[in-house]
């Protein structure tokens, strides 16, 4: 099959997000209100929402969350969009890169020229349990689920066939997670605005504040592997390997290549869009790897026409420490079974040669699921714009790549921008 | 042959009578397990039921820390782990199934390519008890 084209081009012109965390008083519209605020700001030369001709919003289950289905003529409304069409797309844990996707695509075929794309996910109103079974849902019920696998035990599984084939260990994968750690502690929007050693002198003080014996630990790779800091969830997947539980929003603007320079001499040209779908993991040819995601990304590269070395970040889906490993193999950016090396030795900190996960990733960012894969294209923009602060990676970082995976790997989007 | 329920209905009817079933299709000889109405492969609708051995090979697996309801109430919990898994069937399908007769306390003891074959395994109460598919060293 030939390359597809874009029927014309497609830029970002405006960038916001709400702070990622557990809002107990915030509700998904509270979230929405803060991300589509800051997202007006962020737009240089000013934006008249009224020029807004359609919404697409990605959320994975404000059914089960919060008992609010239909929520995007409900956002739409809210903000003062009403009557533009606005539709909620749903491919679980990439349900907002579905929503750019096709935002895109309404863009290109010339149906609109400006259209508002986000995501939201209000998860920490549910006890564990229930987001637990919540998140379930995005697997297979009938004939995965009811084995017995939550989120967590899938990818654990993934691993777990990954340091079988590949010789890596669990410590492989919590180098992922010390490293995603270290970025977040400089996004002000992260859950987790902290590095692993800052976790680890906050639970000192906690137990000293409550006359426990103060617990010690020699390094962070101390404390990861330590059963009472840092307990298993899904072996050989442990607490710090998991995304957290997060409530946020993302808006993102859209608009058409010819028109971009109204709104910003520095627009985000979206030059690259891939997307797969797949079964279950039991019916895949691998549990090393997600063909689904590699196939959107050679999609992506090719429509981009351009090559895995020529990005300079990427933001990948780390709903777990492993799965930032498959990603950076499925990307391109290292051979099969050589992500995990990379990652022991430094290659995708901020410093590396290949910089992964700049904002914190999902693992100390958040993942509000819905919200995530819009979430990833703030960073993009940022990074891309030299406002990424102190996180700002060094050189003419003109190309940046999101991958985005929904449930384990039954939805895959991946896009690309450049700043020209 | 005769017609057997390939829906999921079906299925599970056939796990409470111990008998693990998939579906063959009659064109392409494509076998599905769990069984399905129509052929993924060449998109026909003559598919059979046809019955697995039980007998298969574990490629992965997972040991279960923080579990679903459907488990905690099944007794498992963060000092009930469970072992859940993928595993290969001979016939070739590989299936998602609980683990069992394996040492939860030693996941790095559990191998890769243990030979196992298919138990059925009760959970749930009274009117809700359902038998679901699961495997054990053999």
């Amino acid at each position: 099959m030939s390359v597809r084209k874009l029927g014309r081009g497609v830029a970002v012109v405006g960038a916001g997000m709400s702070k990622f965390g557990a809002f107990p008083g915030k509700s998904s519209r509270d979230l929405f209100v803060d991300a589509f605020q800051e997202m007006r700001t962020s737009v240089d030369k000013g934006l008249d929402p009224k020029d807004i001709e359609a919404f697409y919003l990605g959320n994975f289950s404000g059914d089960l969350f919060e008992g609010q289905a239909h929520l995007a003529p409900i956002l739409a409304n809210w903000v003062g969009l009403s009557p533009i069409p606005a539709v909620r797309l749903e491919g679980a844990c990439a349900s907002s890169s579905v929503a750019l996707r096709d935002a895109i695509m309404a863009i290109a075929s010339g149906m609109y020229d400006m259209v508002l794309v986000a995501g939201v996910e209000k998860m920490s109103d549910l006890p564990i349990e229930k987001v637990t079974d919540t998140l379930a849902t995005a697997a297979d019920v009938t004939y995965e689920v009811a084995a017995g696998f939550t989120f967590p035990g899938f990818y654990a599984s993934m691993a777990t066939a990954y340091m079988d084939q590949y010789g890596a260990t669990p410590e492989t994968f919590m180098r992922v997670g010390y490293k995603n750690h270290e970025n977040g502690a400089l996004n002000e929007k992260a859950q987790f605005g902290a590095r692993i050693a800052d976790i680890m002198v906050s639970k000192q003080r906690r137990a000293e504040k409550k006359g426990r014996p103060i617990p010690t630990w020699e390094t962070e790779m101390d404390f990861l592997k330590d059963d009472r800091a840092n307990p298993m969830i899904a072996w050989p997947m442990r607490l710090f390997d998991c995304s957290p539980v997060s409530d946020g929003a993302v808006s993102l603007l859209l608009v058409s290549e010819e028109i971009a320079k109204q709104f910003t001499d520095e627009p985000l040209y979206i030059i690259g869009s891939g997307a797969a779908s797949d079964g279950a993991l039991h019916s895949r040819a691998t549990f090393t790897s997600i063909p689904a995601a590699k196939l959107a990304a050679n999609k992506a590269y090719e429509m981009a026409g351009v090559t895995p070395q020529d990005i300079k970040l990427a933001e990948v889906h780390d709903c777990f420490t492993v799965a930032e490993v498959l990603a950076t193999e499925d990307l391109g950016f290292f051979a099969p079974g050589q992500g995990g090396a990379a990652a022991e030795e430094g290659a995708t900190a901020r410093n590396g040669v290949r910089p992964i996960n700049t904002s914190g990733g999902l693992k100390s960012k958040g993942h509000p699921v819905g919200a995530s894969g819009a979430g990833q294209v703030v960073e993009i923009w940022k990074q891309l714009r030299g406002q990424a602060g102190e996180r700002q990676l060094a050189g003419d970082v003109n190309l940046g790549l999101t991958h985005n995976v929904g449930g384990t790997g039954q939805t895959c989007l991946v896009h690309i921008f450049e700043r020209r | 042959m005769e017609m057997v329920d390939l829906t999921a209905v079906g299925f599970y009817d056939a796990l409470k009578g111990k008998n693990l079933i998939a579906s063959r299709c009659a064109d392409c000889g494509d076998v599905q397990c769990p069984p399905r109405t129509i052929c993924p492969n060449c998109w026909s609708d003559k598919v059979d039921g046809i019955e697995m051995s039980g007998k298969g090979v574990l490629r992965t697996f997972t040991i279960v820390h923080i579990g679903l309801t459907q488990m905690i109430e099944a007794g498992y919990d963060r000092f009930k782990p469970y072992c859940a898994g993928l595993v290969e069937l001979e016939e070739g399908p590989v299936v998602s199934a609980q683990i069992l007769g394996v040492d939860v306390s030693q996941p790095e003891s559990i191998q890769i390519g243990t030979p196992v074959r298919a138990v059925f395994v009760e959970r749930g109460k009274d009117d809700a008890v359902k038998t679901f598919l699961g495997f054990e060293p053999c």
